[in-house]
């Protein structure tokens, strides 16, 4: 297949490296991180009115973590060989650190942090039910039935100190996906020391939209009323958030231009070329401006709850449009030029392929229905019939 | 034991593919080389090179490179004398067939031949999660294809673009400066079949090697010595315009 290059490209670039999976990869971590933080919000700083999105988010934040490794297996030429990241790691390569920053969130932070919180639940629901579900729930109490007073307040302290230390192993997940591209002193696209921190801040913006988002759908589906204080406070954050995040990437974009190394009429051409479209139009107009001027709307203006909930879905739709072209620019748009700054190569996206567009859209509704399954599984809200719970807490009160 | 000529005629074949894979299997000896007595570099004199194109030919025969890619390929720039900044830069297939006439006469053009600068501080090496890439005691960086995840971190970070990941062996390749070569006392494919000398491999270690008199003598550049890559490709008559 010719691939189309506009003036000189050293020979061996003008096939892209990483593929829209690589894209996909810091869109789905950026998410657990975000999702992670937001729930932190509760625990650790108290803003109560989050409570109803607190465990959505945390299993949201599950979920998408569970599927994040896999863009990046389907990616390797071997991925038979990938464990030896854990087993023989080159400890000067970013990438095999980020190996065990990955574990350590899924293991250390996450999956205790929701057990802890669900312990209790998952006693109780180990007693209710029959059959298959039994065995399941039973498996999950790993052996430890007490849920005495006493018990579960210990669950609290430690649930409370992990969280403690999850906020800044989230802050490192993704903080070091952005290292990951920002320490790349061969391709000026990438390397910035802003990078980690502008990763980060929209990581934050990502996961606090999809858990707003979901926490609104999930209402809907349920037929229950959606509880405007939370979702007024959530958006709240996000405005903050975003605006955080936008003024970061504004610095970067400001000094790259003022700056006007080497690269930049290289990069500046790209801009408005090959990347006007999914960076100018999408990340930032659609993606970023109009959210943060829709969600600043509602914080100054008082509206209507229906009005609120259609601005907070449209606003939270494009933020995630807008991120997902950020990290599309980011990946893609660092391929597409030349090191000798002299050309520009073309993207081509495969559509049935190992890593085609069928391929992306199946690994962003895995977490999806990984979701699902957690949902029916753990329930996120308080059950409707707090009765059987009642009797089987009551039974083992006393263990 | 008793063995009927039918049996004979399978089991043959059968030794026989078995005998060829253990010879394959081993590394071919080289006794008397010692890496620490090594430091392989090299040079390419611009004002040497015609732009034939033996070079890349001879390496993709040596090597078996599969075509589309290069483990070294030739550029020729052409520099116009009004605008220094901005030249035109052309590779067709890698330059493996000589370059059609020039298109333009003005400013001057010449040949630019590339390929991995064995670097002493290389990203690529940095940058590999499983050590799968590193730098031999000799200097050379070389790439161990039974242990490489193919994740391509190594071709983003190498500035020169000299690597890329072989389509059918999904592991990352790059020159290896005939390693099997010079380990044999051989020097490189390339160098052997430069027809006017314009490469020469170079043993920094040696001190008889003629690389330190051409260093003495001679004003010799390393591309992108702002990367702080440490080179060990240098460039005698490098222009200021090559990227």
């Amino acid at each position: 297949m010719q691939i189309p290059v506009e003036g000189f490209m050293y020979p061996n670039e003008v096939e892209l490296q990483w593929s829209v999976l690589i894209v996909l990869y810091p869109f789905l971590t950026g998410l657990v991180a975000g999702a992670f933080i937001l729930a932190s919000l509760e625990r650790v700083f108290m803003v109560k009115a989050v409570k109803p999105t607190y465990r959505l988010a945390l299993l949201t934040a599950l979920a998408f973590l569970i599927v994040a490794p896999l863009p990046l297996q389907l990616h390797l030429g071997h991925p038979e060989r990938s464990f030896e990241m854990y087993l023989t790691p080159h400890r000067s390569s970013a990438m095999a650190m980020f190996g065990f920053v990955y574990l350590w969130y899924l293991l250390a932070v996450l999956v205790v942090e929701i057990w802890l919180d669900y312990r209790r639940d998952i006693v109780v629901m180990s007693q209710c039910t029959t059959g298959w579900k039994r065995l399941v729930y039973r498996v999950l109490t790993l052996g430890s039935t007490n849920i005495s007073e006493r018990a579960l307040h210990i669950d609290e302290r430690v649930g409370w100190l992990v969280t403690v230390i999850g906020i800044p192993s989230a802050f490192l997940l993704h903080g070091y996906v952005g290292f990951i591209f920002g320490s790349i002193k061969a391709n000026p696209w990438w390397s910035s020391p802003l990078m980690p921190v502008v990763f980060l801040f929209s990581a934050m913006v990502s996961g606090i939209a999809t858990v707003m988002l979901l926490y609104m759908l999930m209402c809907l589906v349920r037929r229950e009323p959606i509880d405007m204080d939370c979702v007024d406070t959530v958006a709240k954050y996000l405005f903050y958030t975003f605006i955080i995040d936008f003024s970061l990437e504004m610095l970067d974009l400001i000094h790259r231009i003022y700056e006007a190394d080497e690269s930049f009429r290289s990069l500046d051409f790209m801009v408005h070329t090959r990347l006007f479209l999914s960076q100018v139009v999408i990340q930032i107009l659609l993606g970023t401006v109009l959210p943060i001027l829709l969600i600043g709307l509602t914080q100054v203006v008082k509206l209507a709850e229906k009005l609120r909930k259609r601005i907070y879905v449209t606003a939270g739709c494009l933020t995630m449009i807008g991120i997902f072209a950020m990290r599309w620019n980011v990946v893609i748009g660092g391929q597409l030029f030349s090191k000798s700054f002299l050309g520009y190569t073309t993207y081509k996206m495969g559509i049935v392929a190992r890593e085609g567009l069928l391929t992306a859209i199946v690994l962003t509704v895995l977490p999806l229905v990984i979701l699902g399954v957690l949902v029916k599984l753990l329930p996120p809200w308080p059950e409707k019939k707090e009765e059987p719970l009642l009797v089987a807490l009551a039974a083992h009160g006393a263990d | 034991m008793n063995m009927t000529r039918r049996q004979l005629l399978i089991l043959l074949p059968a030794a026989a593919v078995a005998w060829k894979s253990i010879l394959a299997g081993t590394p071919e000896a080289s006794p008397n080389y010692n890496m620490t007595e090594h430091w392989w570099g090299m040079l390419v004199d611009i004002t040497k090179c015609i732009g034939c194109g033996s070079c890349v030919r001879a390496c993709q025969l040596e090597n078996q490179v599969t075509d589309g890619y290069f483990r070294t390929w030739v550029e020729r720039y052409h520099v116009s004398d009004y605008d220094i900044e901005s030249p035109k830069v052309d590779s067709p297939d890698g330059g493996k067939n000589g370059f059609p006439p020039a298109a333009v006469s003005d400013g001057k053009n010449f040949f630019v031949p590339k390929m991995c600068n064995h670097c002493v501080d290389s990203p690529c090496t940095q940058v590999c999660p499983v050590g799968a890439t590193f730098v031999s005691p000799d200097g050379v960086v070389l790439v161990d294809q039974k242990y490489c995840l193919g994740c391509r971190y190594c071709v983003q970070a190498c500035p020169y673009g000299c690597r890329f990941v072989d389509p059918k062996k999904e592991t990352a390749q790059k020159c290896t400066l005939c390693y099997h070569r010079i380990t044999k006392g051989l020097t490189t494919a390339c160098c052997e079949n430069c027809p006017t000398g314009a490469r020469q491999l170079a043993d920094l270690k040696n001190p008889n090697d003629p690389i330190h008199e051409f260093l003495k003598t001679h004003s010799v550049q390393v591309l992108k010595p702002y990367m702080a890559t440490r080179p060990k490709l240098f460039y005698n008559g490098l222009d200021g315009s090559v990227r």
